[in-house]
């Protein structure tokens, strides 16, 4: 059996109240024993043959970040990710574990893609989480089966790409997830407002893209998806009902969902790394890198999301890394297809910008990553390092600067606006079960 | 979930947006605000020089240099006087457009530009359907790219010769332009703003000249926003109203191919922003009237205001020639790029 010790690391465990210099013992894919430096109890804290020892003197510890939003393009576009290369660019950024959209081709609709893509044979560096198509063929007509979606490993529901638009489906969406204990992930596009019969909008509406002779995407279009969704949970009378809104990117929306949980109902949101610190003049002239679903918005909108962070209301941070080839970005705007990568990014931007400059405790931005994403999705044994939890840990040097580049990306995509960008935090390790499945140079 | 606040909090400040690159090459002409007041004056001054010098000694200027014409979207005036310009200065020139090249199996803009350099192409005069396209095609290429229009964003070569025709009868001999040129001026550009790239060059062009820029037009056409997007630049949606106060006025075309899914009442329109010679002769007895072209007689201009004396159409088509003769003549002539410029 394969033992691992941490050694005179500095452990944060937000959700176990942990914060010090500690010894960490992990055997069979689980946390065995937690001592102050030098003091672990069992056979193996001594060392030996079997024993791998990790030295993480002036390294920070914490439990294996968490991504609830990513889209790994396996099944059906390998060319631009397979579920193998985008966790191990998970991995290389500190995640120990991806929830995976299931915007594939085919759609995840079933039991059986949800447990194609966790079988062994995908490779997968990390632990992959599948979250089902809501309908069939995310048309947002047919309720899915969830009972049997959940059987084969779903952790949520969810048509992100597209909304769940009729009042009915989705009242019926999050009355049959509740009864399965199941959340519903909802991307707030009220594609009415969106889609045009000349094209798609691509950048968020107002000056800017007026300007640049871009078609708009107001913030109505989301703003009046959340608003919807809050009416139907609150009239589901139901507390298992549990809306989570994906990618939040509107003042508006994020009001309806700090208002929602005032009045004591199970909504919750995350926010993208891009949302809160860029705008839409990082579009600048048609940089499709700057170009995802929704889009960067107006500074005010931004604000608020770095507000919501800081005080709370919003629940996690994801990536929604949405890799996309070359080739496929070297288009006109309106042509190239949304969304960015994100997964090496997150943990070094939310540490410069929030922690470093915001001052949000270090405790705050990893339990944003770790603990309250895995509380969202109920990963039980996840993002936290208590004795019995899953061995999922992640070992970064907190105070190393260092930059992005995005041709060294272990992703088989590198569509990021943050290319170039000073990052904060270097993960040293990535601990996935045990196992070990990222190694910095 | 609700974490108690913390008091050491500061105001987090991500970094603005970086500086642009574009355009890479002095000689692109890819939107209006690439232009400072000091290229305006040479190209408005180089555009009268070439017009007025013998068409035999002009045509050594460019000779044999290879100038490509990329098309994707159909046009009369502006590929015939591109056209027209790029040969008049002894230029060769070759007209790729989508219906008849590789475009229809699927060439990307950016493999079709780096096939149009490799063939010898010096500089690319592109119209596409797609706004900032000429972005990406300089970006690809880095050779001098000139925006002969990009759908509803821009049409820089336009937005020059409405100005050459401004100043022709507002400030006769005028080529040196200052903030000062057009002070007083108020050009009033009608209907069909939102998808309209003339408009939005028009309305980066004209307020740097001091000139007032009045937007009309339905809300369906012409959103509030337009009025955010710079200095100078006002709405009245009612037409006789912005007619009293403009010495000049700038109808658009309807864009039936682009109003699919708008509502709009075209007998509606016209009863309140047609342009009539009752109501011209009424308003702005003394505006002159330009039109971008294609005109649609009887839609927003009836035929008599689009023949009649204040009509200065025509001469707007004539001004293309000489501007566009100055601006390609600038793409082949300035100084060779040394990397991006900043």
């Amino acid at each position: 059996m394969t033992a691992l010790v941490i050694r005179g690391g500095h452990l944060i465990d937000p959700a176990a109240g942990v914060d010090g210099l500690k010894d960490i013992l992990l055997r069979d894919g689980r946390v065995a024993e937690i001592a102050s430096p030098g003091k672990l109890k069992q056979a193996e804290g001594a060392g030996g043959p079997d024993v791998q020892t990790l030295d993480a003197t002036g390294l920070t510890v914490a439990p294996g970040l968490i991504d609830m939003h990513v889209h790994l393009r396996e099944p059906g576009q390998g060319y631009k990710e397979t579920i193998a290369t985008g966790t191990a660019a998970a991995a290389a950024g500190g995640f120990t574990s991806v929830a995976a959209m299931p915007n594939t081709r085919p759609v995840n609709d079933s039991p059986e893609i949800t447990r194609w893509m966790q079988a062994a044979e995908r490779s997968a560096a990390i632990r992959v989480f599948p979250i089902a198509a809501a309908t069939r063929g995310s048309k947002g007509e047919a309720i899915n089966d969830f009972a049997a979606l959940k059987s084969a490993g779903a952790v949520a529901v969810s048509d992100d790409g597209l909304p769940i638009l009729k009042d009915g489906v989705m009242r019926e969406a999050l009355a049959a997830a509740a009864r399965v204990g199941l959340s519903v992930i909802q991307h707030a596009e009220d594609t009415r407002m969106t889609h045009f019969a000349g094209g798609i909008a691509g950048m968020n509406a107002g000056a800017m893209a007026f300007k640049l002779g871009l078609r708009g995407w107001p913030n109505e279009a989301e703003t009046s998806i959340v608003e919807r969704d809050i009416r139907l949970v609150q009239e589901l009378r139901d507390a298992r009902v549990h809306l989570h809104v994906a990618h939040i990117s509107t003042a508006g929306a994020l009001a309806a969902v700090r208002q929602a949980r005032r009045n004591g109902l199970r909504v919750t949101c995350e926010v993208t790394p891009h949302h809160f610190l860029l705008t839409e003049e990082h579009v600048g002239l048609y940089n499709t890198n700057a170009k995802m679903c929704p889009p960067l918005r107006a500074e005010a909108d931004r604000d608020a999301m770095l507000e919501g962070i800081l005080d709370g209301v919003v629940d996690a941070i994801a990536t929604d890394h949405a890799p996309h080839a070359v080739h496929e970005k070297e288009v006109e705007f309106e042509q190239a297809p949304n969304g960015i990568t994100g997964l090496e990014t997150a943990l070094g931007l939310s540490l410069r910008w929030l922690h470093n400059e915001g001052k949000l405790p270090l405790g705050r931005v990893l339990s944003l990553l770790s603990a309250q994403p895995a509380a969202l999705l109920n990963l039980k044994g996840r993002g936290t390092l208590a004795v019995g939890s899953f061995a999922d840990v992640v070992i970064f040097d907190p105070n190393a600067e260092w930059t992005y580049h995005a041709r060294q990306t272990l992703s088989k995509s590198r569509n990021t606006p943050f290319d170039g960008w000073a990052m904060q935090g270097k993960v040293r390790w990535t601990i996935s079960e045990g196992r070990i499945a990222y190694t910095s140079e | 979930m609700t974490p108690s606040a913390t008091s050491k909090r500061r105001p987090i400040h991500p970094p603005a947006a970086p500086a642009l690159a574009f355009p890479y090459h002095p000689g692109s002409l890819l939107s209006a605000s690439d232009l400072t007041l000091d290229d305006i004056s040479d190209i408005l001054t180089r555009a009268t020089a070439l017009e007025n010098q013998d068409p035999l000694t002009r045509d050594r200027i460019l000779a044999k240099r290879r100038v490509a014409l990329l098309f994707y979207e159909s046009s009369t005036r502006t590929r015939t006087s591109f056209e027209l310009a790029a040969k008049g200065l002894g230029a060769d020139t070759t007209l790729i457009s989508s219906l008849s090249s590789s475009i229809e199996k699927g060439e990307s803009l950016k493999d079709t530009g780096l096939t149009l350099r490799a063939l010898g192409a010096e500089a690319i005069i592109l119209r596409h359907n797609s706004s900032g396209a000429p972005w990406l095609l300089e970006a690809e290429t880095r050779l001098p790219v000139l925006n002969a229009g990009d759908r509803m964003h821009e049409h820089p070569t336009q937005g020059l010769l409405d100005l050459r025709t401004i100043l022709a009868h507002l400030q006769p001999g005028a080529h040196t332009v200052t903030a000062e040129t057009l002070a007083g001026v108020t050009v009033m550009i009608v209907g069909d703003i939102l998808h309209s790239r003339v408009a939005r060059s028009n309305m980066q062009l004209l307020p740097r000249l001091g000139a007032r820029v009045l937007l009309c037009g339905p809300k369906e056409l012409l959103p509030e926003i337009a009025a955010q997007t710079g200095p100078g630049i006002f709405i009245e949606r009612d037409f006789e109203t912005a007619l009293r106060q403009s010495q000049v006025v700038m109808m658009l075309r309807i864009q039936a191919e682009r109003l699919a899914g708008l509502q709009l009442d075209l007998e509606e329109y016209k009863a309140n922003y047609q342009l009539t010679g009752p109501r011209l002769a009424a308003q702005a007895p003394k505006a002159i009237v330009m039109h971008p072209g294609p005109i649609i007689r009887g839609l927003e201009v009836t035929a008599g205001v689009a023949d009649g004396v204040q009509s200065v159409i025509l001469e707007q088509v004539r001004n293309g020639v000489a501007i566009r003769m100055a601006v390609v003549e600038r793409a082949l002539t300035a100084a060779q790029p040394k990397g991006g410029r900043a």
